[in-house]
């Protein structure tokens, strides 16, 4: 099956995650780097035009041969100094790795470059595009002969809160081993649903927007159950303001400045 | 269980950065032998980081935290995970007389394979040339072959102007280029499980007959020798070298009669796919500036007996390299494997 996440599990029974990058990511990446290239052969041009007043003849063939090594050494040479990274792939958050998360070694890297040559085939990378669909890791021929992965790893935005939970009671806060009771057992989907209903409220039809806060309200309350006292005359909107405040702002004194 | 963050991260923070420090000098420096207090304390630091991040995983308001660890996690994982061989500092000239032809004799089947594929194309190269000529524009890639071979030589026999004067560096690089990237496609094609390999191997095949059967059959086979020879006796292998490399990448793609997972086929074979496309290139940069320099020039100009010869020297040269160099300090231990 096709998935976003790659989970490894060491021996230890530790689990961590890797986010796929995605076909689309990658060919952006990829349109980068060949405008690097371009830029790196207009470069040597420039330099091997002086030549050229010296020796005409030698001034080109280094030219054909500096296009050669230029073109099929920028990806070999920038992954291997930039631990799996070419211009591109930096500009868009991407990284190559071993697909089993061991360390990504030299041989690797040159079979996953070599193999744009088949990937390339017949235009536009349709043949490595088309791989990239269909494999569940998203890989390319090259990725599977090398046995690499490509994975982005996204800049992690704090949400603006204060903007968000401005100057309310949280009654959630009376109670303070509760309060870390629901951000233990929230999940990061579940807060990251909450927050995200919360920040795009004003998008929702007036009927929707009360039926999903409380759905979303019950769910919470299901999770960790308040006594009445926090929870009484809270309307769902509030309730789901307070979970977000919990799970999110885990310093109590931040609240009290507001 | 319900943990303190703040206590948490202050308490798992000199671990942390201690590992993360550990690996970055560990990926600066790739020679370096740690000690076993070291290699302890890293395994120490290591299962520290991974039961924290146990800890905080399902904790949803720490995503930076989170995400840290799981970087520093993966580092370090792959670090004490791995089990191939670490990466040497890279010594040319051993990785050239030693590395190289040791790995070629390692998979002297595939290469066997990939000169049967490429003979069976030249038989029917020279077969189709023979039997009907006709077929001449079809077979020909490049429209100076469609050339009657008398006429050519005769040509070539009377220039009394070097036709390559002032071009020969870059005919030399365009060579080199152009051969070099047609034998990364036929190891790149090896991943169509071999065919893309076959067809590049026995196409290159039915070219080299239907030339040899042209100019045999028009009686010029000592011109044909002395054109082809100085350069084609390192070429032919290079690209015969670059179909071996591409029948392994098929082998392991394939994987019959293999218990292993493909990843760990392919695994097994990309150092050795490596070594093999490198010593191509190497072959084809030389191949490129004799074509250019030597292989164009005829009687008059060079006996065509003092290329044949010097052909015959670089064949002698080339086998004993493949087949002898690297095999002094005895049977290497992955050959023996074999």
């Amino acid at each position: 099956m096709k998935t976003t996440t790659l989970f490894i599990r060491t021996p230890e029974g530790i689990v961590f995650s890797q986010l796929l990058a995605g076909p689309v990511t990658r060919c952006f990446a990829w349109f980068i780097d060949q405008l690097c290239i371009q830029a790196a052969m207009s470069i040597a041009g420039i330099v091997l035009a002086l030549l050229e007043v010296i020796n005409c003849n030698f001034a080109v063939a280094l030219y054909v041969l500096a296009y050669f090594v230029i073109s099929i050494g920028y990806g070999i040479f920038f992954e291997w100094n930039w631990r799996g990274q070419t211009i591109g792939k930096r500009l868009f958050r991407l990284r190559v790795m071993d697909a089993q998360g061991m360390r990504l070694q030299f041989n690797q890297i040159v079979v996953r470059n070599l193999l744009r040559f088949v990937d390339a085939l017949p235009v536009f990378y349709f043949v490595g595009g088309l791989a990239c669909w269909l494999n569940s890791k998203c890989q390319r021929l090259g990725d599977i002969a090398a046995n690499t992965i490509v994975i982005r790893t996204p800049r992690i935005v704090e949400p603006d809160l204060d903007q968000l939970l401005a100057g309310k009671f949280n009654s959630l806060r009376q109670f303070p081993h509760l309060a870390a009771r629901l951000r233990q057992t929230a999940s990061a989907g579940e807060a990251d649903m909450a927050l995200q209903a919360l920040l795009r409220r004003d998008e929702f039809d007036p009927n929707a927007r009360v039926e999903l806060f409380g759905e979303l309200a019950a769910h919470f309350q299901a999770k960790v159950e308040f006594p009445a006292e926090a929870t009484d005359g809270v309307a769902d909107e509030q309730y789901l303001r307070n979970v977000v405040d919990v799970i999110y702002r885990t310093h109590a004194e931040k609240q009290t400045k507001n | 269980m319900i943990i303190d963050l703040q206590r948490f991260i202050a308490t798992g923070r000199p671990f942390w950065s201690n590992l993360e420090k550990l690996l970055d000098r560990l990926e600066a420096e790739p020679d370096l032998r740690m000690s076993l207090g070291q290699l302890q304390t890293f395994h120490q630091l290591y299962e520290r980081t991974a039961a924290d991040l146990a800890k905080i995983t399902t904790f949803s308001s720490e995503p930076e935290t989170r995400r840290y660890l799981e970087n520093l996690v993966a580092r370090a994982y792959g670090e004490i995970h791995e089990t191939r061989e670490k990466q040497r500092r890279f010594f040319p000239l051993e990785w050239f007389f030693e590395t190289l032809p040791q790995t070629f004799r390692r998979h002297i089947r595939a290469f066997y394979l990939s000169l049967v594929i490429t003979v069976a194309g030249c038989a029917f190269g020279g077969l189709a040339m023979a039997f009907d000529p006709d077929s001449k524009p079809v077979l020909m890639p490049f429209s100076h072959l469609l050339q009657d071979p008398r006429k050519r030589v005769a040509e070539e026999e009377k220039a009394t102007k070097d036709r390559l004067a002032g071009e020969k560096t870059t005919f030399s690089a365009e060579l080199m280029t152009h051969n070099t990237q047609i034998s990364i496609l036929t190891l790149a094609l090896g991943m169509t499980w071999g065919l893309g390999t076959i067809i590049m191997l026995f196409y290159n095949g039915v070219i080299l007959g239907a030339v040899a059967a042209d100019y045999i059959h028009a009686g010029e086979t000592k011109f044909l020798l002395g054109w082809l020879m100085p350069h084609g006796v390192i070429e032919i292998p290079a690209i015969l070298i670059a179909g071996q490399a591409g029948l392994m990448l098929a082998f392991a793609v394939i994987g019959h009669g293999s218990r292993f997972p493909l990843r760990t086929r392919l695994r097994a074979i990309s150092s050795d796919v490596v070594t093999l496309i490198f010593g191509v290139g190497l072959m084809l940069v030389w191949a490129g500036f004799i074509e250019a320099f030597l292989s164009q020039y005829h009687e008059p100009v060079i006996p065509y007996a003092a290329k044949i010869a010097f052909g015959c020297v670089e064949l002698i040269l080339l086998f004993l390299f493949y087949a002898k160099s690297g095999s002094s300090k005895g049977l290497n231990s992955k050959e023996a494997g074999e």
